[in-house]
């Protein structure tokens, strides 16, 4: 892929990070900012992609915007009332909401770039290798850089959340 | 264009001043989970790109992100079921109305 | 009887006092009395043996001197390398006359009360503690160091306490008894810094070794002063303060005639014949310590001898049968404080130290007899005052007749017990100086003059009316006792008691001065006759007198206001003053600093209370500025 497409991909999916991003948490309705959500983990995974990613992207959209998802709208319809779910914000949170946020990006980005202004690494200058054959040996190994335990202590997480999830909502 | 580091950073750093101001400001419930998975997503961004700039020839960013995204869903699963029973307990999602517990 | 059966003497009593105390709400009365009487009974025998073997086993003399024995001496706490308290028993000549006095004076004292006390509430705990008391009073003359003297001082003072206070439901017995444990506590603290001093210095407890060598605190302390005074005289005069305030010296008198409050049978045994002259023993065990300080010994005649004339004044206008008798007790008890304060080894063969042990043998007879007696007379009358009384000769003669034994003997009247035992203080008395000898004198004649007052305001005067009871005398278990005490009254004159106690155990023949005796008799004849004179029939004559000297009548009947100077500087000067200041500085500087921390908690509580308001969003929003500004301030730092 040549350097051009790869710049006009990149802005594509940065600009629709950035503006779904926003959509999600600013859009008066909670549906509609769920759906901005999903378009949110479409592009990141877009991004992982792009990266060279491809598993990574992969989870990404069958974990988060398969599953989560699913269970947000399920929520959202369970405990939503009709016409009643629009955002009543006090104008004083939303100060400080709007503070926090700003000040964050500002020290961050700044850290950023004062840090990693000089960084001529590039998205062409350096090659990615990864392949599902490296991943599921990684994953299933014992060795050094290989997860096999924090694979068997997710599973276990998730088995725990599976109990929990259900043992708390369930109808008594 | 240069496609460096700092391209791929700074989406994830507005993403995630979004996330802290969604959950910062609002009021129900799983519209502050949505604000959380926005901080938590733009996380995983970082520790990929970090990765594949900075690492290229390793895998330990991405599996980080791999299992931060399996984690969120347990938490996420974890997380509605709590608000469904709040929801059958206070007939409300509003943080605001929440005081059952308060002192 | 072997010496080492003393011990019984020591722990029958304790016995007796645990079984009644536990076990006699559980018994009738009667039998509760008659185990305690029968104990003493046998703590009586045994001590009346112990005693007599040890006066008249020859064994016991080497040389010409009476050897103290020690019978037992167990280590009892170890405080230093040659510091030891022991607890044990000492016989010696004086420790075996107050075995003798103790258990006399307590048997008849408990056979009294089974008529005295018949039927009173708390019979069972009477006797308890009267057994008590003789438990502690013999401990204490037995201890073969000076802080299980201690010990048992405390332990007297608590029985003494306990047994004044016995009609709690009374408010002034429950006064009287918190003033006596009180003003004697407060002497014990004198009494025990000078224990302090003494083992600080002499490093040892041990009576036998202080005696032994009595000079060493003398020596061992030598240049130490405080005050202008040796540490040596301090420790000394301090020990006497312990034994002036048990001994209700003047300014420390104050609790006994308050203690008059207790049964009547309890002032005859505590406080006439065997507590109050805990103090004069005392001082007479460490006499030959005191001989090394002279200073002392003329601190203890001064205070006797102003004690002595003090409480013959006061004596003389109180109209309370007991309060008299009480103040009687404290001018006799100065009596032998000045014997003991005139003797010198020098002067007469150290005839005072003798005479204080003979006068503390038979005041502690006739004293008590009087007590008992008027306990007979309020108890037929049911009142303590004298206007109550008059003309009882005619009804209870028994109590007439030894009432007027005593009140000669106590007069010095040869040939009842008093005169000899006070004939000997006053020669004494000359031997030293012959203003003590005429200040006694006076005393002395002072005491026949108060005592036939009371004894001619009781048995002749005028007739109440008594056409609702008339009083007879009582039943045997009380008049036994009165007929037996007076027999001694009249016959322990004749003890030849400067063969069995002197200062160094060598035997004193004792002559009588007649020069001394012959004025002593007038005196006392001089002060029986004005008593006589006044006093046989009803008359205003005591009233105008009183009338032409009001205020010096008004002071003395009101014990010339020490009690009311005590009040006054307790509760003006210490609790007014002092520890109103103190009080403030407590509840102002250091309540105030811990009310103002407090106040300030509490108030930047309530204003940071808001802070925590429940909402999870704005806990967010500061933790995330928190971190962000600790980011900034990192990296400023790292830049």
């Amino acid at each position: 892929m040549n350097v051009v497409g790869n710049s006009i991909v990149y802005c594509v999916i940065a600009l629709a990070i950035i503006v779904f991003s926003v959509l999600s948490v600013t859009s008066g309705k909670i549906l509609r900012a769920a759906t901005y959500l999903l378009f949110t983990l479409f592009s990141t995974a877009a991004l992982y992609f792009h990266l060279g990613y491809e598993f990574l992207g992969a989870v990404q959209i069958a974990v988060y915007a398969g599953g989560i998802l699913v269970l947000f709208v399920f929520s959202i319809l369970l405990t939503s009332k009709p016409g009643n779910n629009a955002e009543r914000l006090t104008s004083k949170r939303k100060t400080l909401g709007l503070i926090a946020a700003v000040a964050g990006a500002a020290v961050c980005t700044y850290a950023l770039f004062s840090y990693f202004s000089s960084e001529v690494v590039t998205l062409f200058s350096t090659a990615n290798t990864v392949t599902v054959e490296k991943i599921g040996e990684a994953l299933l190994g014992t060795e050094k850089f290989q997860y096999l335990l924090p694979f068997e202590a997710i599973s276990v997480l998730l088995l725990a959340c599976i109990i929990g999830g259900v043992t708390i909502a369930r109808k008594r | 264009m240069d496609l460096t580091l700092l391209y791929y950073l700074v989406p994830s750093i507005i993403m995630f001043a979004c996330g802290v101001y969604g959950f910062i400001t609002r009021k129900n419930l799983i519209a502050i989970l949505i604000s959380l998975e926005l901080m938590l997503n733009s996380i995983d961004i970082n520790f990929v790109v970090f990765n594949r700039f900075l690492f290229p020839g390793q895998m330990e960013g991405m599996f980080f992100a791999l299992f931060a995204i399996a984690i969120a869903a347990a938490e996420t699963a974890l997380a509605i079921a709590i608000v469904i029973n709040i929801f059958r307990v206070a007939k409300s999602v509003d943080v605001q109305n929440l005081t059952k517990m308060k002192f | 009887m072997d010496l080492s059966l003393s011990i019984i003497t020591i722990f029958l009593p304790l016995l007796t006092f645990f079984v009644l105390g536990l076990l006699g709400m559980k018994m009738p009365k009667k039998t509760a009395g008659l185990i305690g009487t029968a104990s003493m009974l046998v703590t009586t025998i045994v001590a009346y043996g112990v005693a007599l073997n040890y006066f008249f086993n020859p064994d016991f003399m080497v040389g010409g001197v009476r050897e103290a024995q020690l019978v037992f001496n167990e280590t009892w706490l170890t405080m230093g390398e040659n510091l030891k308290v022991s607890m044990g028993i000492l016989v010696d000549p004086i420790s075996a006359m107050m075995l003798i006095v103790i258990s006399t004076i307590s048997l008849m004292v408990h056979l009294y009360s089974l008529g005295y006390m018949h039927g009173e509430k708390g019979f069972q705990r009477y006797y308890a503690f009267l057994s008590l008391f003789t438990f502690s009073m013999l401990g204490l003359v037995v201890a073969t160091n000076i802080f299980q003297m201690f010990i048992f001082f405390e332990m007297v003072g608590v029985s003494s306490y306990l047994l004044i206070g016995f009609y709690y439901q009374k408010h002034s017995a429950i006064a009287a008894s918190k003033k006596a444990f009180i003003v004697t506590r407060f002497a014990d603290l004198g009494f025990l810094i000078g224990i302090m001093l003494l083992a600080y210095y002499c490093d040892t407890f041990d009576f036998q070794t202080l005696m032994s060598n009595p000079g060493a605190i003398v020596g061992s302390s030598a240049g130490v002063t405080f005050l202008g005074c040796s540490a040596a005289s301090w420790a000394m005069a301090l020990i006497f303060i312990g034994g002036a305030g048990k001994s209700a010296m003047f300014p420390l008198h104050i609790w006994l005639p308050d203690a008059m409050e207790g049964p009547t049978p309890v002032s005859a045994l505590i406080h006439a014949a065997t507590m109050v002259v805990a103090g004069v023993f005392l001082v007479a065990r460490m006499f030959p310590v005191y001989l090394a300080t002279p200073e002392v010994l003329e601190l203890i005649t001064a205070t006797g001898a102003v004690t002595a004339l003090y409480a013959a004044i006061v004596a003389c206008v109180q109209t309370d049968i007991k309060r008299v008798l009480a103040f009687s007790t404290i001018s006799q008890i100065a009596f032998m404080f000045t014997a003991l304060g005139v003797a010198r080894p020098e002067l007469h063969e150290g005839v005072g130290y003798m005479a204080s042990m003979f006068h503390l043998f038979t005041h502690a007879m006739f004293k008590g007899l009087l007590f008992l007696c008027a306990g007979a007379i309020i108890h037929m009358v049911h009142s303590n005052e004298m206007d109550q009384m008059g003309n009882l000769r005619k009804y209870m003669p028994i109590t007439h007749i030894t009432f007027l034994i005593a009140c000669l003997a106590i007069a010095g009247i040869p040939p009842f017990a008093g005169f000899f035992s006070k004939d000997e203080i006053l020669v004494a008395a000359y031997e030293n100086s012959t203003l003590w000898g005429v200040w006694m004198s006076v005393v002395a004649g002072l005491t026949a003059f108060y005592m036939f007052r009371l004894y001619y305001r009781i048995f002749w005067w005028s007739k109440p009316d008594y056409s609702h009871h008339t009083p007879h005398d009582c039943e045997w278990v009380m008049t036994l006792p009165l007929i037996l005490l007076a027999v001694v009254s009249c016959l322990a004159g004749f003890i030849p008691f400067g063969h069995f106690v002197t200062w160094n155990g060598e035997n004193y023949d004792i002559h009588l001065n007649w020069t001394v005796a012959g004025t002593s008799i007038a005196i006392a004849l001089v002060g029986i006759l004005v008593a006589t004179v006044l006093y046989r029939k009803e008359n205003s004559v005591p009233d105008r007198m009183a009338d032409s000297v009001k205020g010096l009548y008004k002071a003395a009947y009101r014990r010339f206001y020490m009690d009311e100077l005590y009040q006054f500087v307790t509760h003006k000067i210490i609790f007014g003053i002092i520890c109103k200041s103190i009080a403030w500085f407590d509840h102002v500087i250091v309540d105030g600093t811990m009310n103002m921390l407090a106040h300030m908690t509490n108030n930047a509580s309530y204003a940071i209370r808001k802070l925590q308001s429940g909402s999870i969003q704005f806990y967010v929003w500061v933790y995330f500025i928190g971190a962000l500004l600790l980011g900034v301030v990192t990296f400023m730092l790292l830049i």
